[in-house]
């Protein structure tokens, strides 16, 4: 049995060892807002924060963070960060399919928690873990720009 | 994308979607969610795509699925405009498969072709008109008035004179027991238009943004298992022996079934089924395509560019205008097998009962996902109910309907709904793949470097032959292959057009974003190119020269090089280049500067694209399926190649199909034309651009041609 405690709420589940913390998340505690990419740290669609930093779930076995603070895309609710970044890729329509746009912001957030006024390079390592298939980067640098302005 | 040609897809607009009575409206939940939440609205459905609760709760159906392109909010904006409600006074409802949701254009209920907007416009317009007239009569009648004297806005009817009002849920019982106008009410002048044209936030930002957007793999069923599925990696082979042991011992493995060339094996959740799939032992009869490798397909390809071919396309005579110019320019062009790796894997959720099958899954063709699971099960086509989500991105993997089918196949042995995910492995190498091609243009030039004509041979597979058989021409001809090729924005004097069709072996073929579009583009624009540099020609004033007759094409071209400083000084090594294009109904012109190293290394710089799509619906969704499309396509010119040896694809995660990154991604600029025309397709235009305009920039900056795709590949 293990301990996890998902945006401030701690969860008993009894899952196998090496069982991604992303299979956890979207499987046994119903929180589906963390999406699977690729499985291979790859693409980003998993990223959530394990102690405030970037993290790609689909490859952390939620055992190796049993007890740490873990926050999702669920969590990012009354997080003055989380929303301003939120509101920001609203206030331009950032999203497509919208699919990989949860990690996204979770590597925003990060990003700005981190390095609240973060040039366009700062932006481009940041972010560049993150697959969008639709093409969205443009608005992506352009809303963390404005949230950047905000935060 | 799609098998007809744009003069017969604007022929066939007349009627399209139009007032339809549904039979039987489903009732779902609305936007953000869309789960099968029963909803008790009604009365007022005067046709397929409005409903009215009593309650004042306005419900929009949406005969397109939303995959990122934005339909559901432009076609929102279609319906509202005329119903005259607010779009923060709607809720939005996925369609369900239905006779009145299919587009004419594509001879099935699908989403695809860049043809949505172009197919709704004036029947989305009529449908919110219709009913706006009844509530207007509702209410009329209420007060005993004549309804020209009612005006309605905002979810709401006025009658002038006296300033009674009445909201549209309070008539909306009245509504409903009044005749639908037999003929189409007249539609708002569009100088009068409130929403229509001007740019309207996506309705689904909020949810998107929030994580709270269901996606088809997010879908959750009481007492739902997960599968995951290892099918035969060559085509055409099957299961000869799977040994499960070992995957049923795997904790929280809780079946292991198995179809003709699949084996899927369920557990407690994905990571038990993973793991299942990875303790199986499994042995396939391989098949006749164990063999295939990417050189078999591109050495068939290439031999037929010799001996005989349909002639798909002529004006003039050709060979004999080309054989007696004074310069000739031949060039071949070589375009691989694609992906599509949309970021949401491969998914469908079924439950099959004696009584009915529930199928939860993104969809571009959900009539034939119903019918498909009808013909598996048994069951009758209205005992089959598809919930349409959310697409994490389509591109035409989801105009394809097998996992759906492989999903039936399973879930009917099981009594639980079975969610059934694709690793990213299986989604990539199982993909049905944008085809590969090999074009030769011979093209002649007179002495002042006019061009005088062109012939054109196209090498490769028809995806219209088994996608729409009925589609393919009498001759043979795929008409989705003359797309950018018979069609051009240029007044060239005379054109031959061949086709020899191949189908490549070991792979199935399918749309893609543009599959004609896209591959012409290439080819034509990259050869025009090399047209103008035989002439000692200015890439734009050569084009320009030839689009005479087109002051459309003219103007994007004009803007284009405007916007771009064309003819300005740059850097070393760095280069413009440009392409210009008439496919899906929409002309584009494109500008890109890119800079190419020594060592071969590329860096696009920026984008500038002019675009007359003709009347525009939702302006910032259009820049945006700009932005995108050129991203997408610039991933795929760079980079993308599907590979095949030993009958398998090798491509199977993003580390070996690379997808463009921020750090890779230039500035875009994208200036919209004013324009009354019907509206045009946009979807795939940026992605057909792609290409052609990066491949000439690169040859401006290189001082060599790039004949073969992708660009940073060996060339041919």
């Amino acid at each position: 049995m293990l301990t996890l405690q998902v945006n401030g709420v701690a969860h008993q589940v009894d899952v196998p060892d090496d069982m991604p913390l992303l299979w956890v998340l979207r499987d046994v505690l119903g929180m589906p807002g963390t999406k699977f990419g690729c499985g291979i740290a790859e693409c980003g669609a998993c990223t959530v924060h394990v102690d405030g930093k970037p993290v790609r779930s689909c490859s952390l076995p939620a055992s190796l963070v049993a007890g740490r603070p873990v926050t999702t895309i669920e969590g990012l609710a009354g997080d003055m960060v989380g929303e301003s970044v939120q509101q920001a890729w609203m206030d331009i329509d950032v999203v497509q399919c919208g699919y990989c746009q949860t990690g996204q912001i979770m590597s925003a957030v990060a990003l700005l928690k981190s390095n609240p006024h973060p040039t366009d390079d700062d932006i481009d390592q940041a972010m560049s873990g993150n697959i969008c298939r639709c093409g969205t980067y443009r608005r992506i640098r352009a809303a963390i720009r404005n949230a950047a302005g905000v935060a | 994308m799609m098998p007809v040609t744009m003069l017969s897809r604007r022929g066939a607009l007349a009627g399209a979607g139009g007032l339809l009575l549904a039979a039987v409206l489903p009732h779902r939940a609305a936007r953000g969610a869309m789960r099968i939440v029963e909803d008790q609205a009604g009365p007022f459905a005067p046709n397929a795509f409005v409903r009215i609760a009593t309650d004042g709760t306005v419900t929009l159906i949406l005969p397109n699925v939303e995959m990122g392109q934005g339909i559901y909010t432009g076609e929102a904006m279609l319906i509202a405009e005329e119903l005259a409600v607010g779009l923060d006074q709607i809720q939005i409802e996925a369609a369900p498969p239905g006779d009145p949701y299919i587009t004419k254009e594509l001879g099935t209920q699908a989403t695809g072709g860049s043809t949505s907007t172009i197919a709704t416009w004036t029947g989305l317009r009529q449908a919110g008109a219709a009913a706006r007239t009844l509530l207007i009569q509702a209410a009329a009648a209420r007060w005993s008035v004549a309804p020209e004297t009612c005006q309605a806005g905002a979810g709401t009817v006025r009658h002038m004179d006296s300033g009674r009002s009445l909201t549209y849920g309070e008539v909306a019982a009245d509504a409903a027991q009044l005749s639908v106008p037999a003929n189409p009410v007249p539609l708002r002048d569009p100088a009068t238009f409130h929403l229509i044209g001007k740019s309207q936030h996506r309705l689904d930002s909020p949810a998107k943004v929030a994580g709270t957007a269901t996606f088809g793999i997010d879908v959750q069923v009481p007492g739902m298992l997960v599968g995951t599925v290892a099918a035969c990696p060559v085509l055409g082979g099957t299961l000869k022996h799977v040994d499960a042991d070992a995957a049923r011992k795997v904790p929280g493995v809780r079946d292991v079934l198995t179809i003709g060339n699949a084996v899927c094996v369920v557990g407690d959740h994905f990571w038990a089924a993973r793991k299942g799939l990875g303790a199986l032992s499994i042995t396939w009869d391989e098949g006749v395509n164990a063999a295939v490798t990417t050189a078999t397909i591109y050495r068939q390809l290439h031999d037929a560019l010799e001996g005989p071919a349909i002639v798909a396309h002529t004006k003039g005579d050709a060979r004999a205008v080309v054989a007696g110019a004074t310069t000739r320019v031949e060039a071949t062009y070589q375009q691989p097998l694609l992906a599509h790796a949309p970021m949401e894997p491969i998914n469908c959720t079924v439950q099959v009962t004696p009584q009915r099958c529930d199928i939860w899954v993104g969809s571009q063709v959900p009539l034939r996902a119903r019918d498909a699971a009808a013909e598996i099960t048994g069951l009758a086509k209205d005992q089959v109910h598809v919930h349409n989500q959310y697409i994490g991105g389509g591109f035409g993997r989801r105009l394809e309907h097998e996992y759906v089918i492989q999903a039936v196949q399973f879930a009917r042995q099981v009594s639980y709904p079975l969610k059934i995910v694709w690793t990213r492995e299986e989604d990539l190498t199982l993909d049905r793949f944008r085809p590969a091609y090999v074009d030769r243009l011979v093209g002649g030039l007179d002495r002042h470097g006019n061009l005088v004509g062109i012939e054109h041979r196209i090498v490769g597979p028809a995806v219209v032959a088994r996608w729409a058989p009925e589609a393919l021409l009498p001759n043979g001809m795929d008409d989705d292959l003359l797309v950018a090729t018979a069609e051009t924005p240029y007044a060239i004097p005379a054109t031959r057009l061949e086709y020899a069709r191949r189908e490549a072996p070991g792979v199935v073929t399918a749309w893609w974003r543009g599959v004609g579009g896209t591959r012409g583009v290439f080819v034509v624009e990259s050869f025009i190119d090399e047209l103008a540099a035989q002439a000692g020609a200015d890439p734009v004033a050569f084009r320009r020269k030839m689009t005479g007759d087109n002051p459309r094409a003219r103007a994007v071209l004009d803007l284009a090089a405007e916007k771009a400083n064309w003819g300005t000084p740059l850097p070393p090594h760095v280069g413009r280049g440009v392409a210009l294009q008439y496919v899906f109904g929409s002309y584009l012109a494109t500008v890109m500067e890119v800079e190419v190293s020594e060592t071969g290394g590329v860096r696009v710089r920026r984008a500038i694209v002019a675009v007359d799509c003709g009347r525009v619906v939702n302006p910032d969704q259009v820049v945006s399926q700009i932005e995108g499309g050129l991203i997408f396509g610039l991933s795929a010119a760079l980079y993308n190649e599907v590979t095949l040896s030993g009958g398998r694809v090798q491509e199977d995660n993003f580390h070996s199909y690379r997808i463009l990154r921020m750090n890779e991604s230039p500035m875009i600029d994208v200036h919209l034309i004013d324009s009354t025309e019907d509206p045009g397709g946009i979807g795939e235009t940026g992605t057909a651009a792609a290409a052609a305009a990066l491949a000439n920039a690169m040859a401006a900056a290189s001082g060599r041609r790039y004949r073969t795709l992708p660009l940073t590949g060996r060339q041919a």
